[in-house]
């Protein structure tokens, strides 16, 4: 079987516009959580998110493109430019036929619904922007992104809630394996922090109003975050022939239903998707050092993750490493998977364990090591990432050391 | 400004020239704008005459709004504030 390396990585999030400065904020355990400054904030209850600071459209963008890239395009457009450039891939004719762009998102572009609502209704225009239809679509950052870099094969969105860039970077890594595609471009991208996006939200009940504590006590609920991260994943001995740095070998993929519960989180599930994500990659509860964990900070997220990993790893459990990065980058949605690799790259390559930030009271039902409030050093060799979506859709990753 | 000088602005933006160097028998493809600009290009002139331009993306050549040259846009842009007025 053809095996996938990591070849690239990109991102630009709360935390930072690209991949160091965001390893660097992991490490250092930065909260990048606070006040949201969007339009009507003040008519918001829930008024706290991990915004994209200090950004610039137009120092990236062209005025026809900013026509045509809503922000969560954007985002994506900018981490794929940097995940291209670090794999020092160059596409041909030939390659960009065995090429593709598989990215997770849960709200499109939906700041363009919302601005576009707001003139119709509230504003009582009669026309819209005619290119309302191709910046909200759920798919313009993987056309945009295959239009930049000129890729030719397979490329679609996934939308699966919370879930969305794990089971796209899992089924980039299938198409890669079994032979459709040599090279994909996969993660995800969201930027939902609008009035309409956050109202959504509050509705639920289950947004925190003053911070993201997964694990904790003292947990109220979730923070939202925006951004995007990519990855060039590759096939194995493209990356070795031509030399490239090889950032971590995508080990494998396991993804399940509940068949329950539209919200409510079932620990049979998770446990059955980590596990099948354990087999996929051929690797054993105790090759695994560190989990990057759901970690919402809702009440039943974290309680029933906890109880999946003691129920998937067994005994192996006791020396396991489970944090949540939401914490410090909030909870991306659709694009969450995505940025949570990159605190996977930071424990294999690098050994560092980013924490659970936030942390300040144990709770008896989230008994595991969740490396609260400060980093940690650690050799990791393997690990993975668990993404459990609204609908009931579970998806881990497994990635290994070069 | 009069109607033809805020046309060929809204046209000069899109094509991004400057309005010096539009002149009246100008094609769409002269100014170098492809079918996406010509929709911004109307809905910039529908939002600056406050006026709905009869415009089908479809049939542009069936459509009564003329887009064969800058001249006619104008012409047709004219009428249509008459019509209105």
């Amino acid at each position: 079987m053809r095996r996938v390396a990591i070849t690239g990585a990109g991102t630009i999030n709360a935390l930072g516009h690209d991949v160091p400065s965001t390893l660097q904020a992991l490490r250092n355990g930065v909260c990048g959580i606070g006040p949201l400054t969007i339009r009507d904030a003040d008519r918001l209850s829930v008024r706290i998110g991990a915004q994209v600071k200090h950004y610039d459209e137009t120092a990236h963008f062209g005025r026809q493109q900013i026509a045509l890239y809503d922000r969560f395009t954007q985002f994506a457009v900018i981490s794929a430019a940097q995940a291209m450039k670090q794999s020092g891939l160059s596409i041909d004719e030939e390659l960009a036929c065995r090429s593709g762009v598989l990215l997770g998102t849960s709200g499109g572009g939906l700041s363009t619904v919302d601005d576009s609502y707001r003139s119709v209704y509230e504003e009582g225009k009669n026309r819209v922007h005619p290119f309302v239809v191709p910046r909200l679509m759920a798919n313009a950052a993987a056309s945009a992104v295959s239009m930049e870099h000129g890729l030719q094969g397979p490329v679609f969105t996934v939308s699966s809630a919370c879930a969305s860039s794990n089971h796209a970077m899992g089924l980039a890594f299938q198409m890669i394996r079994s032979g459709m595609a040599d090279v994909m471009l996969t993660g995800g991208s969201e930027a939902m922090l609008c009035f309409g996006g956050i109202k959504a939200w509050e509705g639920l009940r289950v947004m925190s109003e003053d911070g993201c504590r997964p694990f904790s006590a003292t947990r109220n609920g979730m923070v939202e975050g925006e951004g995007a991260a990519v990855f060039v994943l590759e096939e194995w001995n493209h990356a070795v022939e031509r030399g490239a740095d090889i950032l971590a070998e995508f080990a494998g993929f396991g993804m399940t239903a509940d068949a329950k519960d539209i919200v409510l989180p079932s620990a049979d599930g998770a446990q059955r998707a980590i596990s099948a994500a354990l087999a996929d990659a051929g690797l054993a509860a105790e090759d695994i050092a560190y989990v990057n964990a759901h970690g919402t900070g809702t009440t039943a997220n974290d309680r029933v993750e906890c109880l999946a990993l003691a129920k998937a790893f067994g005994p192996a459990a006791d020396h396991l490493l489970v944090s949540s990065t939401k914490s410090m980058h909030g909870h991306l949605i659709g694009g969450t998977g995505a940025v949570e690799v990159l605190a996977c790259l930071l424990a294999l390559r690098e050994g560092v364990i980013a924490p659970t930030i936030g942390f300040d009271a144990t709770d008896p039902e989230c008994p595991l090591d969740v490396v609260p409030n400060i980093a940690r050093e650690a050799k990791v060799t393997a690990c993975l990432s668990n993404a459990f979506a609204f609908g009931g859709l579970n998806a881990v990753v497994a990635l290994r050391t070069a | 400004m009069d109607t033809r000088e805020r046309v060929i602005a809204i046209i000069a933006e899109q094509a991004l020239l400057e309005p010096s160097d539009i002149r009246e028998d100008m094609s769409l493809a002269d100014l170098g704008l492809d079918s996406l600009g010509l929709v911004e290009s109307i809905f910039a002139i529908e939002e600056a005459f406050d006026l709905r331009v009869p415009f089908n993306a479809n049939e542009p050549q069936a459509s009564e709004f003329d887009v064969s040259t800058v001249g006619a846009m104008i012409k047709a842009v004219e009428r249509l504030v008459m019509e209105r007025a």
